[in-house]
């Protein structure tokens, strides 16, 4: 198995506040990733540094280097546009665009990237939408407003728009952490799905799901990595006893 | 503690005062209204609408072309104001930390308060010197009377946009300057149109800029370079005339139509940029 995603060195700041302080890990194609750790251990940021999301905040910045294969995302000629059609991302907070239908929000990422033949969309928001479990549930109803959905039925909706632009990872925030547990369990099995296609990188303060869907998984911990392995040596043989305290409760 | 008789009565006591304020509030909004509308209806003709302004004193004719004017000055000051004003707003609403944007921000607020009559002196040092008194000359003074209010408005409509929703955007690989105008502003664009609203009302019934310089005319519009009528200048001349009889109907019939034209320019907007979801 091959490296998607190779993290050197990487360490990140709010003004200055260090929140990362020199992670490195290497990240395997077409597997589950998944972070852990406490509240404010800069899990979000260490994804948010991957698609060049964290520049955006005021007074931000970062170190290091961020291998896409092979090529780092941070080099001089890089335009973070195109690194953040090729990594997509799905938010914490399912937000599908409100003044837009279900059908515009599964094309807005290629409509507003100037993709206008209708015949292709068509396709393009039906295979989204069926690879994000959705299509059947909004078949009938894809002029409806994307607002309109539940909040499960929302982050699928999110998760078929980052899929329509082709991505070849996909990160994700906290993805269930707004909804209901039926709802959160369907876009766990979807996760599991995606991995076939895509190298998936998610971030969870919920550690049964890191242990459902992820086949490694790293635990941050004050903005270090304290730990990355695969997931099952990390829950049931953690060499770090910060580690063990974790995932056993101790504190978090 | 107080007891609960007393609470309750204090409670109808504030909620009387309440109602009361109301209805002081709205006795000057109505009587204005009642007046403006009984006035004007009996005033109105199809002449009114559609044939030159008469001399003072002279029955006949009407106010066609204080109507055309207005529009037509409206129309154009909006063509100029608009775009500067929601873009200024752009600026100021995505660059908000930068230096100029503060300076430009504390400018704009002090425009929002210069006096009319001193924004139609500018236009005419500005304009009518250089080409006579003009339709363009009216329209960019009222131009310049509408852009700080459009700027904003559409800063703080563009500012509650979710930060999300922005993200959601850039995240999907489109460009800062796309997302700004496609996501952002479509979001934004009820508040925004509020905004120019707002100010399309304003300049609409403004009397000083116009007076100093578009000059009035009893005549149909005649080219841009030319003097025009306005509504506001026709109210004013006729409400002055010594002809009470004769003019002060017509002045009472331009008000009516003014407060129309600035109603249903509300209306289609509102329209134009309604919620497709409500």
């Amino acid at each position: 198995m091959s490296y998607k995603i190779e993290i050197q060195s990487l360490s990140a700041w709010f003004g200055s506040k260090q929140v990362l302080q020199d992670i490195t890990m290497k990240i395997k194609q077409n597997v589950v990733t998944a972070i852990i750790g406490p509240s404010g251990c800069g899990k979000t940021t260490l994804i948010r540094c991957l698609n060049r999301m964290h520049e955006l905040t005021p007074r931000a910045k970062v170190t290091g280097r961020v291998l896409l294969d092979g090529e780092d995302i941070y080099g001089e000629n890089v335009d973070p546009v195109t690194v953040r059609r090729r990594i997509g991302m799905v938010f914490q907070k399912p937000n599908p665009f409100p003044m837009m239908s279900i059908y515009d929000n599964a094309a807005a990422g290629l409509k507003l990237n100037g993709i206008a033949d209708k015949h292709r969309l068509d396709e393009i928001v039906e295979e989204s939408l069926r690879a994000a479990h959705l299509w059947d549930e909004v078949r009938l109803e894809l002029g409806k407003s994307g607002a309109s959905l539940s909040g499960g039925q929302q982050q699928r909706l999110c998760i078929a728009r980052a899929l329509a632009i082709e991505p070849e990872v996909i990160l994700m925030d906290e993805p269930t952490s707004a909804l209901d547990p039926t709802a959160a369990a369907k876009i766990e099995q979807l996760i599991r799905v995606l991995a076939e296609d895509y190298t998936v990188i998610i971030v969870t303060h919920n550690m049964q799901q890191a242990a459902r869907v992820s086949d490694f998984t790293a635990f941050l911990y004050l903005g270090r990595l304290v730990e990355y392995g695969s997931t099952k040596d990390i829950f049931e043989n953690p060499k770090s006893e910060l580690t063990e305290k974790y995932i056993t409760g101790e504190f978090g | 503690m107080r007891s609960y008789r007393f609470r309750k009565l204090e409670n109808r006591i504030m909620i009387s005062l309440a109602y009361v304020a109301l209805v002081i509030a709205l006795i000057p909004l109505a009587s204005i209204l009642i007046e403006t509308i009984s006035n004007g209806l009996s005033a109105m003709s199809f002449s009114l609408f559609f044939e030159e302004i008469p001399p003072l004193g002279q029955s006949g004719g009407g106010i066609g072309p204080a109507i055309q004017g207005t529009l037509i000055v409206v129309a154009l000051a909006s063509i100029m104001g608009v775009p500067i004003g929601v873009f200024s707003g752009i600026y100021l609403a995505e660059f908000r930390q930068s230096r100029i944007a503060s300076v430009a921000r504390f400018l704009n607020d002090v425009l929002t308060n210069v006096p009319s009559i001193v924004l139609g002196i500018f236009g005419w040092v500005l304009v009518v010197v250089a080409i006579g008194w003009s339709v363009i000359a009216g329209a960019v003074a009222l131009a310049i009377m509408m852009i700080p209010i459009v700027t904003r408005t559409t800063e703080e409509a563009i500012k509650l946009v979710p930060v999300n929703i922005r993200e959601a955007a850039i995240a999907l690989g489109v460009p800062r300057w796309k997302t700004t105008l496609t996501v952002v502003l479509s979001s934004a664009k009820k508040g925004i149109a509020t905004g120019i609203l707002l100010a399309v009302a304003r300049i609409s019934g403004e009397t000083a800029p116009l007076l100093l310089t578009i000059l009035g005319s009893r005549f149909w519009f005649s080219g841009f370079t030319q003097p025009t009528a306005a509504l506001p200048l026709t109210i004013f001349n006729f409400s002055q005339s010594p002809f009470r009889t004769v003019d002060l109907p017509r002045a009472w019939g331009a008000s009516l139509i003014l407060i129309f034209i600035v109603l249903a320019i509300n209306i289609i907007v509102r329209y134009a940029t309604r919620e497709k979801y409500g």
